[in-house]
């Protein structure tokens, strides 16, 4: 690739308030950027046993050859390690963030140490800025927090501005980096990542012109791939209705949790479905740069004050297949505006919506069963209550008593010290997604390399399956499936893809993206790849700790049905005793 | 007949920027350093977006104060760089009050929309649309 700038790392560190850039071309060689880059850096960054939240975690954002090149090709994938899990933790997310770190001329940013006052890094021509961020540290709504970075930055259209809430500040092990408002590196903690180094924003803005070895056959490869992106059915599902077209199909299906996972569908699924949802509150659609699709879907909350009549707020909150499922059915909310509400909070806030449904969802069922009671939950959490559980997000963020600051922690402390093990669905210490299809989804969580649904995309492998022969593939089969899936995975996050357009970006479709920019690499060399980061990255996570024959499920999933019926622990223990063996092969070979 | 670009309605882009890099990519490379739009949102993604592109002037104030004739006027409205006459002075830059002028650092010389429709056709929501003016 001549001149192309992607090997180009920048090192930041936060103690010293200095920075560095070196050249990796050894690593973008081998690894090709994105997640297989990102995690040698990380590896080689992280001390063994580094505290997650003291000053040697190491933050580590890629992007990859294809980024700013081609549409979809639109994700920044982050690398650390989780509050959460104690282990690797790695996240994705679009917005402006992979296009803006690829034309200020990067291939990944190294962030250590830490601060010891809050500060924001500014990114642009070639220079980093440490800026004070006292006056932003505390402040109410991560809205806000954008709002002003905006105004104080230059760059608008050319730029990321990825910033914690104050449930990063507070260190909350579910907090998010959100980035351009609606997009988030949401699962595993990065947010307190952020916190613990005094890191309150990162803003990075860019737009140099990356130079392509053949130019008409760029030309010709990228009309190939916009015409696929626009023109075929492979995106429609995200352009049209978003990811909530899941709702009504997972709730028919039976796969779709519920109230802690104590149903598998919700009586009110109609109302808070995608469909509903456009009807009633669609009042935008935006898109990560660089992506046809637009599958964000922003709706419209008009709240009245209670105070002054004729007076009302119109917030505008984006909402997903995740957040219905884990802000709404698992709490049993079924009407859509309180169900927005809920969501803003917690967007506000900077949580992954994701583990806080599922920790307030927990919190609920033991304060019904008495395992806990309002001394501990201040608020009378009940199955609906949108107002209720606005309260209590609230509380895990401002964690007024023991009990909050524990379930900070997570829904598998919160589980250790209260009880309730049986009942709180933590996969690997991480939250469950929102699909009980069947045993492929919840070994495809245990087995992840990241613990998320999109590691290896069981639910899509449960569905797959059940229409075919109606009854599960044979355990081990199931573990062989996930495992090549995520292979495949590793390459499409190295280059970097967004995974929803992984119906586009086939191997022949990758091999031909890549030769008008010098790299070639055939499907063989390809999935070679894939298998040498997927064994990279266990080895890492292998060294800090991860015991494959330790997993274990919680038991809640086998007592409420799937649609292939009650999931046997047999089936689950032969699929993880394979999986065991598997990864010990694969982390010792060559 | 001459054409111009036209922002039929900013309303419905989603800002997802395929328009600035389809600009660039007339020259055949990636990146935006050479594109002569932008997509930036209006306040925040949650108020939406707005487009800035030349809107071809027909008396161009950024022609008016070339100091070196560099902008010609274009039929159909805007202009058209001379590169070997523009002396990178950035008066062109300042006088577009819409911000339309963008600038190639590298070249240090200004970017501006010549009217050629080619973003028009990867804009996937029928935002912007080649128009045929008088000349
Ligand atoms: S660049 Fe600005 S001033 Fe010049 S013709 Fe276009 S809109 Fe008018
Ligand atoms: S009309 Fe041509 S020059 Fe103008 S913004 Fe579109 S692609 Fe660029
Ligand atoms: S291509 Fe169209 S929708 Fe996308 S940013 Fe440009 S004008 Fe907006």
């Amino acid at each position: 690739m001549p001149h192309d700038p992607l090997s180009r790392v920048l090192y930041i560190d936060l103690t010293r308030k200095k920075y560095w850039v070196e050249d990796r071309a050894d690593l973008f060689e081998k690894y090709l950027g994105g997640t297989g880059v990102a995690v040698k850096l990380l590896e080689e960054e992280l001390p063994r046993g580094a505290d997650p939240l003291g000053p040697d975690n190491v933050i580590v954002f890629a992007v990859g050859p294809l980024t700013a090149l081609y549409p979809l090709a639109s994700k920044t994938v982050a690398v650390f390690k989780s509050p959460l899990t104690g282990n690797l933790g790695e996240s994705h997310a679009g917005g402006r963030s992979a296009a803006a770190i690829r034309l200020a001329g990067l291939g990944a940013v190294v962030i250590k140490g830490v601060s010891e006052h809050p500060v924001y890094v500014s990114i642009h021509g070639g220079k980093v800025y440490f800026r004070n961020a006292r006056t932003l540290w505390g402040i109410r709504s991560s809205y806000t927090v954008g709002r002003i970075i905006r105004e104080a930055e230059p760059g608008a259209g050319l730029r990321t501005i990825m910033r914690i809430g104050r449930a990063g500040e507070n260190l909350v092990r579910y907090a998010t980096v959100i980035t351009e408002t609606y997009r988030h590196f949401g699962r595993l903690g990065l947010g307190a990542v952020f916190g613990s180094k005094r890191l309150k924003a990162l803003v990075v803005m860019g737009k140099q012109t990356i130079p392509v070895a053949q130019k008409s056959l760029y030309r010709q490869v990228y009309q190939e791939i916009y015409d696929a992106a626009t023109r075929s059915d492979l995106m429609k599902k995200y352009h049209d209705i978003g990811t909530p077209v899941n709702v009504a199909p997972l709730n028919a299906l039976g796969a779709l949790p519920t109230r802690n996972l104590s149903q598998a569908r919700f009586e009110e699924a109609d109302k808070i479905s995608g469909e509903a949802m456009a009807a009633k509150h669609l009042a935008r659609r935006t898109a990560c740069s660089h992506c046809p699709v637009a599958c964000i879907h922003v709706a419209a909350l008009r709240e009245p004050y209670a105070d002054e009549p004729y007076f009302y707020k119109t917030s505008f909150v984006s909402y997903d297949y995740e957040p219905i499922y884990a802000l709404g059915t698992m709490l049993g909310i079924g009407d859509t505006e309180g169900l927005l509400k809920l969501i803003d909070v917690v967007e506000a806030a900077g949580l992954d919506a994701m583990s806080t449904g599922v920790a307030l969802a927990w919190a609920t069922e033991a304060l019904e069963r008495g395992i806990i009671s309002e001394n501990e939950t201040i608020v009378k959490l009940r199955w609906g209550d949108s107002d209720a559980y606005v309260d209590a997000v609230e509380k895990i963020v401002s964690q007024p008593n023991e009990f909050y600051r524990v379930l900070a922690q997570g829904v598998l402390h919160a589980a250790e010290k209260y009880g309730g093990k049986e009942f709180a669905l933590v996969f690997g210490g991480n939250e469950m997604p929102g699909y009980h299809t069947g045993p492929a989804a919840h070994i495809g969580y245990l087995i992840g390399a990241r613990h998320s649904h999109l590691d290896n995309a069981g639910y899509s492998l449960d569905q797959k399956v059940y229409k075919t022969q109606g009854k599960p593939l044979e355990p081990e089969e199931t573990v062989e499936r996930l495992m090549a899936e995520e292979a495949w995975r590793q390459v499409l996050s190295s280059l970097v893809v967004c995974f929803f357009a992984r119906g586009i970006y086939r191997p022949e479709t990758v091999t031909k993206a890549l030769k008008p920019l010098g790299i070639e690499l055939g499907d063989k060399e390809l999935e070679e790849l894939g298998w040498r980061i997927y064994r990279e990255k266990y080895r890492l996570k292998l060294r800090e700790g991860f015991d494959p024959a330790g997993l274990e499920p919680p038991p809640r999933i086998f007592e409420t049905p799937t649609p292939y019926g009650r999931l046997s622990p047999e089936y689950i223990r032969r699929a993880l005793n394979h999986f065991a063996r598997r990864i010990a092969d694969l982390a010792s070979s060559e | 007949m001459p054409s111009r670009l036209s922002v039929v309605d900013s309303e419905r882009c989603v800002g997802c920027q395929l328009c600035m890099f389809a600009c660039a990519r007339r020259f055949g490379d990636g990146g935006l350093e050479r594109s002569a739009i932008l997509i930036r949102s209006i306040g925040g993604v949650e108020r939406g977006f707005t487009v800035v592109v030349c809107r071809a002037c027909r008396d161009p104030p950024c022609a008016a104060v070339c100091p070196e004739d560099a902008l010609r006027v274009r039929r159909g409205g805007g202009v058209l760089l001379d590169p070997n006459r523009c002396t990178g002075c950035g008066h062109c830059r300042d006088a577009c009050i819409i911000g339309a002028v963008f600038w190639d650092e590298r070249a240090n010389k200004p970017n501006i929309c010549v009217h050629c429709g080619y973003c028009v056709n990867f804009c996937p929501h029928g935002v912007l649309a080649l128009e045929e003016v008088a000349a």
